[in-house]
């Protein structure tokens, strides 16, 4: 950050004492969203946070901005609301995989496919915190909780596969303690039009410690994490060795040796067909193994609140501005003498 | 026959004050079309009037059966009408399944007008006849007129350009145009209605104003009328008036308060029966800044409504019965974070889907008390379509005065029935607009829950405003700085903050004002039922018994002078459309004994029923 920067971190931080668990992924975020608001020529009284209920939830308390801790899975429905009375603000949701993906699954959908002006974070922890433990819908199968004794035998949601099933505009996967790579991912839905999904995954290291550890180990990590890079083919490993191809049968890793980097895919987060995103999406089903991360998909679509402005824009240039005396006489009218 | 003939044909019309007329058929057969016309050109001509349109839940119903006849029934008057009528003087039945549905309401004596083509075996079995009311003397005790609607549909509209069997659609407007000539009905409004609708010479407007006039001249050339009527324009207050529907008046009441509010409006709905309308009312006014947003369900609707009151628009959301229950979570959010809110519950038969179409009063005490934790809220009612203007925009102004959402309680029968509204002069509305909060001169942080002394509303700073950003959400708040708190004192404290801040709008509204005569009884009504309750007491009264009506608004607060109104009596009277649920609050608020009317049949209550009541009580008897 310059010495010009208008902002510093501290000044979107309130008041309220911090109260997620020691060593919880949550504060890697919130640091990284202080630093990314911190670095932008935005009015701080424009940024407008919304969340749901759990952990993620408690986040707009932390935020010295507009703020709204609302309903458990509705926070897309409230921030739709603030989004489209005043396309002027930058709206931020805050939600986690139990908030945004089972109890408010239905408001996200919405969300996204409309292309609302939101920028959506989903704090992906696979577990439920505030309940003290319990799976998720982004569990493991198999996964042994308080409600799942013998393993859970839900099948998981993908989040990118989803909202890329949703009709979503962007697309992005993030790891909680990679602050650089957030912010760059913040920054990237940020600057997008519309409806942004972040997937961000977020370590819960008191009910679900080391749900992540494939790409966060550092002997694993290089091997695991296979870096989104527009315009560049999608390569990876600790020399690069390991590539990625898609074809018709979808995506999958290959060794770059054996195919030789010409027939490496070529990532394009602008592609208008969702089709090789959402495949890139399944090589993994979770942070096992080799996971993609970085911006799956960033196509221009018009946004819901800017269509709307629009529309009532041409409808006071056809109409004129609303006259309520002729509004009541519409139906018409008659007239009783005294 | 000569033209001489045709004239000697023509009765004198006779003068009527009043008549009951029910367009019936199947619910293909246009018959909310042909009432809600009829009605038009009866507003224009200035007869007072009142309408209740009554149809089944499916769009397409079994063709031919009882359960797919939909009705319109409008009473007009050349006196000042407060409803639908209890009974029709005039049935107008396209089929036997019409007539079979609704002949029982008849008045005995009443005129019958039925299209004969329709009372083939088929239909007859389908109605469940067993033989042909038309032949087996069934109608003796009415005055039945026939005509073979479906074949002078047919050849009236031969030339229009529509064929086949698409012609019979218009046989709705053939019935509605030998209507408009037994009730002498001028016909230039349908006919400048057609134009509008369907274009003029379109193939489905000219066969639309074709069978009309086929209809209308039918009249004039049978010789099966012995008599046409004529009801006089109503001696109504004088002014401009409209016919205006109760969902769109509740829809210009939303727009005018916002215009009052200086705010835009925001709605966001998800469609439902009865509320939809208002949602396709609002939609249409862009012109006015009003954002309608159609939302993913009921939840998201009441969500993005308080989204929008947090940015510091004018909100609402519309729902019905099952919807309510849907928003129930979110409305106990708007009442803790204390943000402007209208709620517009159209209330329908129940419980669960229940009777879609139909009214009901039974939402009263989940309006009341339908949330979780102690969570009090202001309800407002209206009366009647013409009411339901000045209901929204009262609304609008507490919720906004008060910083609190308000429930505006509404139903289905004033949903979509219309009667004549005398327009208000829209700049004499008052300003009901509230300041957004302002940075303290002083450089005090910005407490969002510092309370005004006289509204204990909390002030409202907007997403924008530099200065006072701050957090709101569903914990608990402390008193003096809003944050989230735990302490037991404080809960306890702010429990009763919420409670007394609507408990205080009591002094904010009007005293319930009381029409009539005596101490012996008062009827006590709120919602639809004014209208029976209001012609059933003065009929008593024109009779010599004194007897009292009082009709509320406010169901919560309630007006201040309530308790001594209701202790001027000797006996109270409640007719509702439910189990006695405004019966309960009285009783629970004043511990005095009610005595409750409940008809819980999807239908308003009808001004007979309550005179029966009311006359057992004064003569000492029980009530059913």
């Amino acid at each position: 950050m310059t010495d010009t920067a208008r902002y510093q971190r501290s000044d979107f931080q309130t008041d309220q004492e911090v109260r997620w668990c020691p060593g919880c992924g949550d504060y890697t975020i919130l640091a990284s969203v202080q630093t990314y608001l911190a670095s932008l020529d935005i009015d701080r009284e424009k940024h407008v946070f919304v969340s749901g209920i759990g952990c993620s939830s408690r986040f707009p308390y932390y935020m010295n901005t507009y703020g709204m801790h609302t309903v458990h899975g509705r926070a897309p429905a409230i921030a739709t609301g603030i989004a489209t009375a005043n396309p002027e603000l930058t709206v931020w949701v805050i939600t986690g995989d139990g908030d945004g993906l089972s109890i408010g699954g239905n408001h996200l959908i919405h969300a996204l496919r409309r292309n609302m002006n939101l920028n959506i974070l989903l704090f992906n922890n696979q577990i439920y915190g505030l309940t003290k433990g319990q799976y998720s819908p982004t569990s493991e199968v198999g996964k042994k909780t308080k409600t799942s004794p013998s393993g859970s035998i839900d099948r998981p949601f993908n989040p990118v596969s989803l909202a890329l099933g949703s009709e979503a505009a962007f697309v992005a996967r993030t790891l909680d303690m990679d602050r650089n790579h957030t912010i760059a991912m913040l920054k990237a839905m940020h600057e997008h039009e519309g409806a942004g999904l972040l997937e961000i995954y977020q370590n819960c290291n008191v009910f679900n410690d080391k749900a992540f550890i494939d790409l966060t180990d550092k002997d694993t990590r290089d091997d695991n994490r296979i870096w989104l890079e527009d315009g560049k083919p999608i390569v990876f490993g600790k020399n690069n060795e390991y590539g990625v191809v898609v074809d018709h049968e979808g995506a999958r890793v290959i060794e770059v040796s054996d195919v030789g980097l010409d027939n490496v895919h070529v990532h394009h987060a602008d592609n208008p067909n969702p089709s090789v995103a959402f495949a890139l999406s399944r090589i993994s089903q979770g942070p096992y193994g080799p996971t993609p991360l970085g911006v799956f998909r960033n196509v221009k679509v018009p946004s819901y609140g800017k269509v709307l402005e629009q529309q009532i824009a041409a409808a006071q240039e056809a109409k004129g501005p609303g006259d309520l005396a002729a509004l009541i006489r519409s139906r018409g009218t008659w007239t009783v003498d005294a | 026959m000569s033209d001489e003939t045709l004239t000697e044909a023509k009765p004198e019309p006779q003068q009527i004050e009043d008549v009951v007329i029910r367009f019936a058929g199947d619910s293909g057969d246009g018959m909310q079309l042909a009432g809600t016309q009829f009605t038009a050109s009866s507003a224009l001509f200035g007869n007072d009037l009142a309408t209740l349109p009554n149809f089944p839940a499916e769009i397409r119903a079994p063709a031919g059966t009882i359960a797919g006849v939909s009705s319109f029934q409008v009473h007009i008057a050349d006196w000042d009408v407060l409803t639908p009528g209890d009974s029709p003087d005039c049935l107008v039945a396209m089929n036997p399944a019409a007539l079979k549905a609704h002949l029982h309401d008849l008045v005995k004596g009443g005129l019958l007008i039925i299209n004969s083509d329709a009372f083939e075996d088929r239909n007859l079995v389908k109605a469940g006849y067993e033989t042909n009311p038309l032949e087996d003397g069934s109608l003796d005790a009415y005055q039945v007129i026939t005509a073979p609607m479906d074949e002078l549909t047919k050849i009236a509209v031969e030339d229009s350009g529509v064929k086949g069997r698409a012609t019979l659609r218009s046989k709705n407007f053939f019935a509605l145009g030998l209507m408009s000539w037994i009730y002498q009905r001028p016909l230039d409004p349908v006919i400048e209605w057609i134009g509008s609708k369907f274009g003029t010479d379109t193939p489905v407007g000219n066969a639309n104003e074709l069978a009309l006039r086929a209809g209308y001249n039918f009249g004039i050339t049978t010789e099966s009328f012995h008599k046409t009527f004529v009801i006089k324009p109503a001696s109504l207050p004088a002014g401009e008036y409209t016919n205006v529907v109760g969902n769109t008046a509740t829809a210009w009441g939303l727009v005018a308060a916002a215009d009052k509010a200086k705010l835009p409006l925001f709605i966001g709905s998800y469609p439902i029966t009865p509320a939809t309308t208002i949602l396709e009312e609002l939609a249409r006014h862009k012109n006015f800044g009003v954002k309608s947003f159609q939302a993913e369900d009921e939840i998201a609707g009441i969500g993005s409504a308080l989204g929008a009151a947090f940015a510091g628009r004018l909100a609402v959301t519309t729902t019905s019965g099952p919807g309510l229950a849907l928003k129930s979570e979110t409305l106990s959010l708007a009442l803790m974070i204390e943000l402007p809110l209208i709620v517009v519950d159209i209330q329908r038969g129940g419980p669960s889907t229940g009777l879609p179409t139909k009214v009901e009063q039974s939402d009263l005490l989940f309006a009341m008390y339908g949330r979780h934790g102690e969570s009090p809220l202001p309800i407002v009612s209206t009366s009647a379509p013409s009411d339901a203007f000045d209901a929204a925009f009262e609304a609008a102004r507490i919720a906004l005065k008060f910083m609190t959402p308000v429930i505006l309680l509404t139903d289905g029968y004033i949903a979509t029935s219309s009667e004549p509204w005398r327009l208000p002069d829209v700049d004499a509305l008052p300003d009901i607009s509230v300041p957004f909060a302002s940075v303290d001169e002083d450089g005090d942080p910005f407490l969002p829950y510092l309370r005004d002394p006289i509204t204990m509303a909390r002030p409202w700073a907007i997403p924008g405003q530099a200065g006072m950003e701050h957090r709101v959400g569903g914990l608990e708040k402390d008193a003096t700085t809003g944050n989230v708190s735990y302490d037991p004192d404080n809960h306890e404290t702010m429990t009763h903050t919420r409670q007394d801040k609507i408990a205080r709008i009591a002094d904010d509204i009007p005293d319930v004002s009381v029409h009539g005569e005596g101490d012996e009884l008062l009827v006590l009504g709120w919602g639809s039922t004014y209208g029976a309750i209001r012609t059933a007491v003065n009929r008593i009264t024109r009779k010599g018994r004194p007897v009292a009506h009082a009709h509320l608004r406010y169901l919560n607060p309630m007006p201040k002078n309530l308790g001594e109104v209701l202790g001027r009596y000797k006996q109270v009277l409640i007719p509702e459309i439910n189990m006695g649920q405004l019966s309960r609050l009285i009783r629970a608020e004043f511990l005095i004994p009610t005595v409750s009317f409940n008809r819980i049949q999807g239908q308003p209550m009808r001004a007979r029923e309550i005179e029966t009541q009311i006359n057992k009580l004064l003569d000492g008897e029980d009530v059913e």
